[in-house]
């Protein structure tokens, strides 16, 4: 695969404290990566110092092959969508995503600014201002003013978190449609695993300013390298040193048989929650443990006992 | 509840009307009727005052006003706008430098205005000096003409600049100027695509905050122009005092006030329609 952006080796410390640390990782053209973490994990950070906005105090950022990180945001070929938008209020939609083609080839842009604004489904809505428009909209006029300028990778910072939750889920899968359509590789931050684990085709997960796990939605799910990372993407009940996920355990009224694992456990109380039902349980040395059981089957009484039972191979280890 | 209502509201009623509309009036009044002979007002009733106004002798008065007053706001705007958005991006020192800004209003500014004519007077200081170091053989003159004026004018006015200007640079979104340096464009564009149309209504505000005083100024052009650049405040205040025209001077301060309320209609109207 063709590398597009690297960082090698990347920190920028303040004087209060290290915002990225040494993080290094490499995206491959047209891929759709995300950062994912808490709050002050450095992903933020580490957006803003591809973007141009901050200079990194140590390492390397490559674009194409060539050192960028000394360069001014305006002399880098990518681009930004801001978490708030940052929409210039006194012009028109049309405006806003003409503001970067200015500079560049004259004749074309009349029908690249339609091409992208089809892209977006904003055909029509051309003249109206950032205020006349709806939080899914702004979103989208930031989206087009970016990809108008066919940036080398496109940044976007927690681009959702904005938006109320039921629109969320929608503009997430338009978000995805776009970005295979024009094929622009995509970096993603955000905070919310689901949509990490839904959008990217890698991901890295962040920790107080360290890479802490880099690979594919599934092997960071079900092969998480350390315990941050596992209890940051979905829940883990921890048993002694093991981790199992509440989904890959089950609830029996007898002890485990042929090669399961189990623990006897005191039922607590049941959570329905549509699609399945969370029983939370207390284990025999008094830790808890939830389960994610199928509505359709058994139901368990508080206070009922009962064994947990999981396969080894659900088991997540950590060293 | 009406009753208490208008019992609250009797003190700002009396005020604007002791203060403000009874002057008015008498100003009106004034200005439909004769001069006395020593000075104050008689009978009978004439609009020969507003007839008078239109000699050229007043309306070149009226047209040097504009041009001064113009000339320092835009001054006032050129000199301010860099100021304010230093001030706006100092950080932990903005209020030292805001500070600074407000410090010439603990002095009268009829001490400051006269400090400036011992500045650029003849035997002034400026002149001095430069006579002092041989290059000038006779003194300048920096004083008595427009520039004396309109140097006055925004020095005494550059404040009322500043302060809405940066109020609204202050409250600028940072994020919109890095997004604009993202989509490429350099600090100079960003500054005139970006910074100077959203701060617009600072720049109006600042603009009418000077425009208006500067267009009534009297005692900078009395003591900076020497009587050579009379400007309409002096017109009107002569006509009260030496001249003892009293309804002369009313009709002027009654036109001057109407052409300055036209003008606020008409900012205002732009305003709306978002042409400023």
């Amino acid at each position: 695969m063709e590398c597009v952006l690297e960082l090698r080796d990347v920190s920028k410390h303040y004087p209060s404290h290290h915002a990225v640390n040494g993080v290094s990782l490499s995206l491959a053209r047209g891929e759709f990566f995300s950062l994912l973490g808490p709050s002050g994990c450095g992903k933020t950070t580490t957006l803003r110092l591809v973007g141009g906005f901050e200079e990194p105090t140590h390492g390397e950022i490559r674009l194409n092959g060539s050192s960028i990180q000394h360069l001014k945001p305006y002399q880098r070929n990518v681009s930004t969508v801001f978490q708030n938008y940052a929409l210039f209020p006194h012009l028109t939609v049309r405006d806003n995503v003409e503001f970067g083609l200015r500079r560049r080839a004259g004749n074309h842009i009349g029908s690249r600014v339609r091409d992208v604004l089809d892209l977006v489904q904003l055909a029509g809505k051309e003249s109206r201002r950032p205020a006349q428009l709806s939080g899914g909209e702004r979103q989208r006029v930031a989206l087009a003013r970016s990809l108008v300028l066919e940036p080398d990778v496109l940044l976007l910072d927690e681009p959702l978190s904005a938006l109320d939750p039921n629109l969320r889920k929608q503009v997430r899968a338009e978000l995805k449609a776009i970005q295979r359509r024009v094929g622009i590789t995509f970096l993603f931050v955000t905070h919310d695993q689901e949509e990490a684990l839904s959008l990217s085709d890698r991901l890295g997960v962040m920790n107080k300013g360290r890479l802490e796990q880099l690979g594919t939605p599934e092997e960071i799910y079900l092969q998480p390298s350390t315990r941050f990372v596992a209890s940051f993407l979905g829940a883990v009940n921890w048993i002694g040193d093991v981790g199992v996920r509440p989904e890959a355990m089950r609830i029996a009224r007898e002890p485990a048989r042929n090669g399961h694992r189990s623990r006897p456990a005191t039922i607590v109380h049941s959570t329905f929650l549509g699609n399945c039902v969370h029983v939370d349980t207390r284990l025999s040395d008094g830790e808890p443990a939830v389960v994610e059981i199928s509505r359709l089957g058994e139901t368990f009484a508080p206070g009922e006992a009962v064994h947990l039972w999981w396969e080894p191979a659900d088991e997540l280890r950590f060293e | 509840m009406n009753r208490l209502r208008a019992w609250f509201l009797a003190p700002t009623w009396a005020t604007v009307i002791a203060l403000f509309l009874a002057p008015l009036a008498i100003i009106l009044g004034y200005s439909f009727l004769t001069r006395g002979v020593y000075g104050g007002i008689a009978l009978p009733w004439t609009v020969e005052s507003y007839q008078r106004l239109i000699d050229p002798i007043y309306l070149a008065i009226l047209w040097r006003s504009f041009w001064v007053a113009g000339a320092s706001t835009s001054l006032c705007l050129l000199l301010g706008f860099p100021l304010a958005l230093f001030i706006s991006r100092a950080g932990r020192h903005k209020n030292f430098y805001l500070g600074l800004v407000m410090l010439p209003f603990w002095t009268s500014f009829l001490v400051r205005t006269y400090a400036w004519m011992f500045l650029l007077r003849d035997t002034g200081l400026l002149n001095t000096i430069l006579e002092k170091l041989g290059l000038i053989h006779s003194p300048l003159p920096l004083l008595y003409n427009d520039g004396a004026v309109i140097l006055g004018l925004v020095y005494g006015y550059l404040p009322f600049t500043v302060l809405p200007l940066y109020a609204t640079l202050e409250r600028l979104d940072r994020t919109l100027l890095e997004a604009a340096a993202d989509l490429g464009a350099r600090p100079w564009a960003t500054l005139a695509r970006v910074t100077i149309p959203l701060s617009a209504p600072g720049i109006r505000a600042g603009a009418i905050l000077v425009f208006i005083p500067c267009l009534g100024a009297y005692l900078t052009p009395d003591l900076l122009g020497g009587g050579k650049s009379v400007m309409i405040g002096n017109l009107i205040q002569n006509q009260f005092t030496t001249a003892r025209d009293w309804p002369f001077g009313s009709a002027v301060s009654l036109v001057l006030m109407a052409i300055v309320m036209l003008l606020l209609f008409v900012i205002a109207r732009g305003e709306g329609e978002g042409l400023l």
